[in-house]
């Protein structure tokens, strides 16, 4: 049975959500107009007359063998990070859903990651991974150059991964604990007794019935991976080196803030925006028929 | 008794006009700055010495970040029109700014408030760097400072080195000299380019783009690719290979100063503005010494590096006296030795550099060595190609050169194929300045 609340008044559903509408046209409709708008002009940075120019910052950016090499790592940083985070998150919050005694604690410090801001952390692992007196300087120790994020671009690619990775693996685990803790016992346990193994279990019937959680989370955290990698980057890499951390969201960052290049910057946040669009929608389009939402 | 009561309160108002005379509002002047840590303390020390020298306007100095963050602060305030009235600019954002329209011009200013301006007794390298190509200054300079070598005496001791190499190839050797000698990083390193390209270029009386490096069009090309500015990179990457140094990005924490101010490393090339952080920390012997050049040549002038002051449209007459009280101020003897002495920037007007030389100041051990970077700064009067650059998103031009090297010392691209590569991708930048400004000049 469907619940549903009906207001008397006509006015006031209007008026309720009045303050989300305006919140979300100021900080988002509105600013992403105006890049619209100046993707098509060439916008000075201290204002002024703005030629039009129409498609022309579309396809200086088309024709850039830069701008196709930023949207490949972009890629590669969405598919890890995600990868990473949700896989070990899962493996997490089966073992935590597993235990019996103290599981406030280990739900309680598993969580606590999250409250990190991303500057913070890419600060903390900026020491980890330091070539010369970090925590990976072990390695350079056995074998002499062979980690340096310096100059090999692959080597800070990991690093970034790793600690984006890290940061939203806490995210994911809550997530992923609540919608474990909401499949019922009885169905695992008839499982159990008719003699399927822990595997077997977890494939036929908990991630099944997990799937909604595992969709709502994919969405998220490729959606997330294309715009929040920025934190981490500024701090760690700033795009480098040789621009092989250089994701989209940051090219924009750079080129617009301290290249002072709006226009330039505002056709990229478009191009980036509609990519996130039609990723999720391909998402939704795709994958969530396959999931099955509990009635 | 009516006319009485009004004479009284006629008496009492004027009165009260009188007595609130004195304590009248000061005219605020408002001053927005990128530099941070000991350099920010010291630059409000610069504001509290002028609020305390005279007593009709109260400047008002405020921290923005770092230089680009303060560019940008400046940007958005212009934008929303809550602009301060002065804005530190670094050297780099010196094309965009004079274009802007958004810039009261520093030698208009002081003609306007009725100021007579000795400005040939700015420093002739400083002064070029941010005047207009009839000379006319646009911005104030203010921290001014080029870069130098800095190496330790200790290690040159052991390994016998008599003293700081001339040329390129001399360092060179001298670091294969420290290298067996049993140093571990003869020298702490970047691709720099304000050292590598930038004064590299200007000492060697090769251009960085055509046009006089810029001054003379917006049209100008890059053409860093064709000069020896190659052969000089890939003496850095020999520097990478063979592992005469480390690579030091200032973004991991440890840069190149710290590197060599903790005694690891034996040189490094950095700014004279560091001396005094360095005199600081540093446990060893050390000096400085001016920047090296390619055997056979006889090198021209250094250029200043660091920022200036940009004064903004959109105030009334009053502020703008109270703006060009500061700027006379700042330009004062005083004020000239004071910031030099607490920094380690060089003084921008001749006047202030004579009165630290009669007072033995570079004679005095701590600043022993500082007088280096005037004397690189005036070694020859600037030529068109060593006056400085005015070349559009040049910061964004250096970010990419930036880029191109890395890859090269990854052992991605050669250092023709990257500086080729670097030359293509900054000349597209030049031509959007160009389609930006189309139909203005720079002045």
């Amino acid at each position: 049975m469907i619940k549903r609340v009906l207001f008397r008044n006509r006015l006031l559903p209007y008026l309720l959500i009045l303050p989300e509408v305006l919140i979300v046209f100021v900080f988002f409709y509105w600013p992403s107009a105006k890049a619209l708008f100046w993707s098509f002009t060439l916008e000075p940075p201290f204002g002024g007359f703005a030629q039009w120019v129409g498609l022309d910052n579309f396809r200086e950016l088309f024709s850039s063998p830069e701008y196709y090499e930023s949207a490949g790592i972009t890629l590669i940083f969405a598919f890890w990070t995600t990868f990473i985070s949700m896989g070990l998150a899962l493996l997490l919050a089966i073992f935590v859903d597993r235990v019996i005694r103290g599981l406030v604690v280990y739900r309680t410090v598993l969580m606590w990651p999250y409250a990190v801001a991303a500057p913070a952390a890419a600060v903390a692992f900026q020491f980890i991974f330091q070539p010369g007196v970090g925590f990976f300087a072990f390695l350079n120790d056995i074998w002499p150059g062979i980690w340096d994020p310096n100059i090999v671009g692959a080597d800070a690619m990991l690093m970034v991964i790793i600690a984006a990775s890290w940061k939203s693996i806490t995210y994911n685990f809550i997530f992923f604990l609540a919608g474990l803790q909401a499949i019922p016992r009885t169905f695992v346990e008839a499982a159990a007794l008719d003699g399927a193994g822990p595997i077997r279990r977890f494939v036929t019937i908990v991630f099944p019935l997990l799937s909604p959680t595992f969709f709502f989370l994919l969405v998220i955290n490729v959606t997330d991976s294309f715009t929040e990698g920025f934190g981490i980057i500024n701090v760690m890499t700033q795009g480098g080196p040789g621009g092989a951390t250089n994701i989209l969201v940051y090219k924009i960052y750079q080129d617009g803030f301290v290249g002072l290049d709006l226009s330039g910057s505002s056709a990229q946040s478009v191009v980036l925006m509609s990519l996130v669009i039609a990723l999720t929608f391909v998402q939704f389009k795709w994958i969530e028929r396959r999931i099955h939402y509990a009635e | 008794m009516e006319r009485k009561t009004l004479t009284a309160a006629a008496v009492l108002g004027l009165l009260a006009v009188g007595l609130a005379m004195p304590v009248e509002a000061k005219t605020e002047i408002n001053l927005w700055y990128g530099l941070k840590g000991y350099l920010g303390k010291q630059v409000m020390k610069v504001c509290e010495r002028f609020n305390a020298a005279q007593d009709e306007y109260e400047i008002v100095c405020t921290g923005k970040g770092n230089y680009d963050q303060a560019l940008q602060a400046g940007i958005a305030a212009y934008r929303a029109k809550k602009h301060p009235h002065i804005l530190q600019g670094v050297e780099t954002a010196t094309a965009t700014l004079m274009l802007s329209g958004a810039i009261y011009p520093a030698h208009q200013l002081m003609a306007d408030a009725g100021y007579d301006v000795d400005w040939s007794d700015y420093i002739g390298s400083i002064m070029s760097y941010y005047a207009s190509s009839d000379g006319k200054l646009y911005s104030f300079p203010f921290n001014s400072s080029t870069p130098v070598m800095y190496y330790n005496i200790d290690m040159y001791e052991k390994a016998g080195i008599s003293g700081p190499a001339e040329t390129w190839e001399q360092f060179e050797e001298n670091l294969r000299t420290l290298k067996a000698s049993g140093v571990a990083c003869p020298i702490a390193f970047s691709t720099y380019l304000w050292v590598h390209l930038e004064q590299f270029s200007y000492m060697h009386g090769e251009p960085i783009s055509t046009r006089n490096n810029g001054f003379d069009g917006l049209d100008a090309e890059l053409v860093f690719n064709q000069t020896s500015y190659v052969k000089h990179v890939e003496r850095l990457k020999r520097w990478y290979d063979e592992k005469l140094g480390s690579y030091a990005k200032e973004l991991f924490g440890v840069g190149t100063r710290e590197s060599f101010a903790t005694g690891k490393c034996g040189h490094y090339f950095g700014s004279i503005a560091s001396h005094g952080t360095v005199l600081k920390s540093a446990k060893m012997k050390w000096n400085v010494a001016p920047l090296p050049h390619n055997e056979g040549v006889t090198p021209n002038n250094t250029v200043v590096g660091g920022a200036s002051f940009w004064i903004m449209k959109g105030f009334d007459e009053a502020d703008y006296k109270g703006v060009a009280a500061f700027f006379d101020f700042i330009r004062s003897v005083e004020s000239q030795e004071f910031w030099s002495t607490v920094t380690g920037y060089v003084p921008t007007t001749r006047s202030g550099y004579d009165a630290l030389v009669a007072k033995g100041f570079y004679k005095q051990e701590q600043y022993a060595g500082r007088e280096v970077a005037i004397e690189s700064l005036a070694r020859t009067p600037p030529t068109p190609l060593s006056r400085g650059l005015r070349l559009g998103y040049f910061r964004q031009i250096k970010k990419i050169i930036g880029d191109e090297l890395e890859q090269m010392l990854a052992g991605k691209k050669t250092a023709q194929e990257a500086l080729d590569n670097a030359v293509k991708r900054g000349n597209e930048q030049l031509r959007r300045f160009e389609k930006q400004y189309q139909g203005q000049s720079l002045p």
